[in-house]
C-alpha cells in the first residue's frame, strides 16, 4: 500500500559561497518508521537538519509536509509544522534552570518529567542550572523537551554520541516506540548497531546529494557504506601492532607517570604509566572523573593530591602552557573548544606556534606554511572552505584539532572523545593517524565513548570507574563484553550477563566500592 | 569554486560576492561618493589644500581608532584613549616650557604606559570588563590632570615646534604628519597580519578557551594590548597638540567615540575576532570628510549630529549586510 509521506522533501539545495554544502537532496519520510539519514563528512546531513528545521533556509528544494507545501523559515515555524529537532549540541541555555528552560520553549513540565524517567535518569532536580548539568543528561534532557510536545517528526542528530551506554539504550528503546505509535523519527548516526536494531529504512546523502534509499535489512551496511563512500571499500582494520613493537621491553621510565591523582570528588586515585610508542586507552562511563583526569593532565585544572611524573621528573602544572611545555597536548572531543572559529585552517594550526611570549614576533611565513601543509596533507583535511574553520564539516574541523598538534609535533596526545560524532571514514584515518603517531615513538592517552574502538585502536586499556582505576589490562583481552563488564566496575572473568548489566537499575552509579562483588548475579 | 563555472550566476550575486571577497572595495566607493557630493554641493571644495587638510585631521582619529581595533578584535575597547591622549598633549605642552624637549616627551609618555598597564591588568588578570576598566582609568587620568593643571598653571604651556611642524605643517603639500603615519600604520597592519602577537589577537578575540588550550596566557596578550594601545593614544596626543595648538583639558576627548566608529564603519566586530586595519583608516576618512559634510551644510549643529548618527549607523549596517552576505 502506498502511505503518504509525512514529511517530503526534494530537490533541496544550499550554497555557501561557492562551497555547495547540499546540491540535491532528497528525504521522504512515512509515518510509523524511523528513518535513518547517513553519509560521510560533510555530506550535508547537518545541512539538510537544519534546513527541515528552518535553522538556516534553502537556495532551492520543495518541503511537503503531510502533503502541503511548508515554507518553513523559522525553527518556531518548523515547530507549528510538526518538526522538532535535537541537535549534537545541547541546546538549554546554561545559566537557567530546566524548569525556566522548558518554559522559555512553553514545554508542558509534566510530561517531560516522565519521559526524563522514561529516558533513564530517576532524579532530576528541574531546578537545577542547566550549566552544572553533565553533558549526557543535558542531551537526554535535550530529547524529553522534544518528545514532551509530541512532535510528528523528530530529527536526532547523533543523539547517542557521547551517551554512556545505560542511557543510549534507554534513547534508543524511547525512539522505537516513536516509531510505533504512527510518528517518525529522523535518526542520523554514525553506529551501524544502532541503525540497524532501529531503522526501517535510510535515506544516504553523499557530497550534497540523496544517493540511495535503502531498507534496513540485514547486511545493508556493505551497500550504506558503499553508497556513502561511492566507491567499494574494503573493510580496513587498522594494522596489527608489530610482534617486534609488543615485545620491547617497558622502558626503565615511562614517559608519563600518574600516582595516585585526585581532583576534587571527580577523581579518587588513578595511578598509571604511559610508555613512548603506545596508545592506552582510557574507558569509562559517562562522568567516571575521566574529564577531569585529562583536565589534570592539560594543565587545566590543578590536581587536590598524588603526582604526576614526565619522564621521571615530577612536574605540576597551572596553565596549559606547562603541559605544552612537558609535550603533553590536549584534544578536547568538543571541536568549539579548541578552535578559533571565524579564522582560517593554517592559523588555527599554527596557533600554539605563537602561543609563547618569545613567538610573538614576525612569523617566517614559509617555515610556517611548510609545517601547516604538511600536516594538512597528513590528516587530508579538506580545504575546500579553509578561509574561515566553521565553513568545515564536523569531522574535518576535527581533524583541525588534531593536525595544530601533529604540525607542533608534540610527544604526547590527550585525545579526548576524538571521534565523537563523526562519519566512519574519518574515523578510519583518525585512528589510523593514532597508530602512525605510536609508531614514531610518540605516546597516545585516548579516551573513547565507543567501545568498539578500543581494540582498533589501543595496546592497553585502562579503566575508569568511580573515580579510581579498577583495571588495566592489554588489549587482547578487550573484547567489547569484557571492556563494558569493566567499564560498570565489575572485576573481569566474572560471568555476568550484559544486558543485565545495562539495566539502568542496577546502575552502579551509586555504588562507592567499584570492585564489590555483590555486583556479580 | 566548480559552481562559479557550470551556472551563470546573476550580476547582482557576483558583485556581492566580490565585495565580500575584497571589503575594502565598498567601503572606497562610499568614501569616494562623498567626496562627489562635496563637490557637487561646493564645488570648487576639493582641491589639493583641501585634501592635505582632511589627511591632517584624519591621521589621529586614524591611530585612536587603530587603538580601538586591536583591542576590538580581542573583544574589548579601550575609552581611556582619548583622556591619554590629552594627558600627554597637557603634559608634553606644560613641562617643555622648563624642561628639555627629551625629557617632557618623556614625562608625557609616562601616564600612557601606566594607564595601559593599569588597563592591561584589569582586564588580563582580573578580568573586569575592558568597557568598565577603561573607562574607570580614564575618569582616574582626567582627575588626575586636573590636579596637575593646578600646578602648573603659573608656568604655561608652549607647543614644541618640531610637533607644530608634525601637526600642521607641509612638505610640497603632502601633510608631514603621514611621515609619522605611514611607518605606524604599516607597522600596525603588519603586526596584525604577519607576527604572532597579531594572531593571538584575532584568536583570542575569537576564543579564548582554544588560545588557552593552545598554551596562550591571556594575561600576557592582554597586558601587552593595553600598554600598546595606551602607547599610540599618547603619540596621537602630541600630534594632535601639534594639530590644534591649544591644550585644553578635554582636548582628544571628543575624538574617542568616533574612533570607536571608524573601527567600527571600517569593517572590525566589536565582539572579536574579526577585522583590520586597512578598513579602520578608510573609516577614519569617511568620518573626516562625512563630518566636513554636514559643516558645509549649514545646519543647525542639533540636526547635525542627528544626521551624523543616522548615517554612522546606516553605512555600518549596509557595509556589515554586504560583506557578510555569503
Amino acid at each position: 500500500m502506498t502511505t503518504s509521506p509525512l514529511l517530503d522533501a526534494t530537490g533541496v539545495a544550499k550554497n555557501y559561497g561557492a562551497v555547495a554544502a547540499l546540491r540535491n537532496a532528497s528525504l521522504s519520510v512515512l509515518p510509523g518508521e524511523v528513518h535513518a539519514l547517513m553519509g560521510a563528512n560533510g555530506a550535508g546531513k547537518s545541512t539538510l537538519v537544519k534546513i527541515l528545521t528552518g535553522a538556516i533556509s534553502a537556495n532551492a528544494g520543495r518541503i511537503l509536509i503531510r502533503g502541503e507545501a511548508r515554507d518553513i523559515r523559522s525553527p518556531a515555524a518548523a515547530r507549528r509544522a510538526g518538526l522538532l529537532p535535537v541537535y549534537q549540541e545541547p541546546s538549554l541555555i546554561p545559566d537557567l534552570d530546566v524548569l525556566s528552560n522548558l518554559r522559555l520553549t512553553g514545554t508542558p513540565v509534566e510530561p517531560f518529567r516522565a519521559w526524563v524517567r522514561e529516558l533513564g535518569i530517576p532524579d532530576l532536580d528541574i531546578r537545577e542550572t542547566a550549566r552544572d548539568i553533565p553533558l549526557a543528561v543535558l542531551r537526554v534532557l535535550d530529547l524529553a523537551r522534544a518528545l514532551a510536545v509530541e512532535p510528528d517528526v523528530l530529527l536526532l542528530d547523533e543523539m547517542t554520541a557521547a551517551l554512556p551506554a545505560n542511557l543510549a539504550e534507554k534513547v534508543l528503546e524511547v525512539v522505537r516506540r516513536q516509531g510505533d505509535s504512527g510518528r517518525a523519527v529522523i535518526f542520523i548516526s554514525h553506529r551501524f548497531v544502532e541503525i540497524s536494531a532501529l531503522c526501517d529504512r535510510a535515506t544516504v546523502l553523499r557530497d550534497g546529494e540523496t544517493v540511495g534509499v535503502v531498507d534496513i535489512v540485514p547486511g545493508v551496511e556493505e551497500k550504506i557504506v558503499e553508497l556513502m563512500l561511492g566507491t567499494r571499500i574494503v573493510k580496513t582494520h587498522v594494522a596489527a601492532r608489530s610482534a617486534a613493537q609488543k615485545a620491547a621491553p617497558a622502558p626503565a621510565r615511562p614517559r608519563l607517570a600518574v600516582r595516585n591523582l585526585r581532583v576534587g570528588t571527580k577523581l579518587n586515585d588513578v595511578s598509571f604509566d604511559l610508555a613512548d610508542g603506545e596508545v592506552a586507552g582510557a574507558v569509562a562511563l559517562e562522568g567516571q572523573g575521566q574529564d577531569e583526569l585529562f583536565a589534570a593532565l592539560a594543565g587545566s585544572i590543578r590536581p587536590s593530591g598524588g603526582a604526576i611524573e614526565v619522564d621521571g621528573q615530577p612536574v605540576k602544572f597551572s596553565h596549559p602552557i606547562d603541559a605544552i611545555r612537558a609535550g603533553l597536548a590536549y584534544v578536547p572531543g568538543d571541536r568549539a573548544e579548541a578552535l578559533a572559529m571565524q579564522r582560517s585552517v593554517r592559523e588555527n594550526i599554527a596557533l600554539p606556534f605563537s602561543a609563547a611570549l618569545r613567538n610573538w614576533g614576525p612569523i617566517a611565513m614559509r617555515q610556517e606554511r611548510a609545517k601547516v601543509v604538511s600536516a594538512i596533507e597528513r590528516l587530508q583535511i579538506d580545504t575546500r572552505a579553509q578561509g574561515e574553520v566553521q565553513r568545515l564539516s564536523g569531522g574535518n574541523q576535527q581533524k583541525v584539532t588534531i593536525a595544530r598538534w601533529i604540525a607542533a609535533d608534540t610527544r604526547t596526545l590527550l585525545c579526548f572523545d576524538p571521534t565523537r560524532g563523526i562519519d566512519v571514514g574519518t574515523k578510519q584515518e583518525i585512528y589510523k593517524l593514532l597508530r602512525e603517531v605510536a609508531g614514531h615513538g610518540k605516546s597516545v592517552l585516548f579516551y573513547t565513548s565507543e567501545l568498539e574502538e578500543v581494540q582498533r585502536v589501543c595496546d592497553r586499556v585502562i579503566v575508569i570507574f568511580g573515580g579510581r582505576v579498577v583495571d588495566i589490562f592489554p588489549v587482547e583481552e578487550a573484547d567489547e563484553p569484557t571492556l563494558m563488564r569493566a567499564a560498570y566496575g565489575l572485576p573481569r572473568g566474572a560471568k555476568a550477563d550484559i544486558g543485565i548489566l545495562a539495566d539502568p537499575h542496577s546502575s552502579p552509579e551509586t555504588s562507592n566500592s567499584p570492585n564489590s562483588p555483590g555486583a556479580t548475579p | 569554486m566548480s559552481t562559479t563555472a557550470i551556472q551563470p550566476v546573476p550580476f547582482g550575486r557576483r558583485l556581492k560576492r566580490f565585495m565580500a571577497d575584497r571589503p575594502l572595495i565598498p567601503l572606497i566607493i562610499l568614501l569616494v561618493i562623498l567626496v562627489v557630493i562635496l563637490q557637487i554641493l561646493r564645488p570648487g571644495i576639493v582641491n589639493e589644500r583641501w585634501i592635505a587638510n582632511t589627511i591632517k585631521f584624519a591621521i589621529p582619529l586614524a591611530i585612536l581608532a587603530g587603538c580601538q581595533t586591536m583591542t576590538m578584535l580581542t573583544g574589548g575597547i579601550d575609552l581611556s584613549v582619548g583622556t591619554v591622549a590629552t594627558m600627554s598633549a597637557f603634559i608634553m605642552a606644560t613641562q617643555v616650557v622648563n624642561q628639555d624637549p627629551a625629557v617632557a616627551f618623556l614625562l608625557a609618555m609616562m601616564p600612557a604606559v601606566l594607564i595601559g598597564l593599569v588597563n592591561g591588568i584589569g582586564v588580563g588578570v582580573f578580568r573586569v570588563h575592558p568597557l568598565i576598566m577603561t573607562l574607570g582609568t580614564s575618569l582616574i587620568g582626567t582627575g588626575c590632570l586636573q590636579v596637575y593643571q593646578r600646578t602648573v598653571i603659573a608656568s604655561g604651556a608652549k607647543i614644541p615646534d618640531v610637533l607644530a611642524w608634525l601637526g600642521t605643517g607641509l612638505t610640497y603639500g603632502v601633510p608631514n604628519a603621514l611621515l609619522l603615519f605611514v611607518p605606524l600604520a604599516a607597522l600596525i597592519v603588519f603586526t596584525l597580519s604577519r607576527t604572532g602577537f597579531g594572531r593571538l589577537l584575532y584568536a583570542v578575540g575569537d576564543n579564548e578557551r582554544a588560545t588557552r588550550l593552545s598554551g596562550v596566557q591571556y594575561w600576557q596578550v592582554i597586558t601587552a594590548l593595553y600598554v600598546i594601545s595606551s602607547v599610540l593614544a599618547g603619540i596621537t596626543g602630541l600630534l594632535y597638540i601639534g594639530l590644534i595648538k591649544a591644550p585644553s583639558l578635554s582636548l582628544a576627548e571628543p575624538l574617542v567615540l568616533p574612533s570607536v566608529a571608524a573601527a567600527v564603519i571600517g569593517g572590525t566586530s566589536i565582539f572579536g575576532g574579526r577585522g583590520g586595519y586597512t578598513g579602520t583608516i578608510i573609516g577614519a576618512l569617511i568620518l573626516t570628510v562625512l563630518t566636513t559634510l554636514l559643516t558645509i551644510l549649514q545646519m543647525p549643529e542639533g540636526a547635525r549630529r542627528i544626521l551624523f548618527g543616522l548615517i554612522v549607523l546606516f553605512v555600518t549596517a549596509a557595509y556589515l549586510r554586504i560583506v557578510e552576505e555569503r
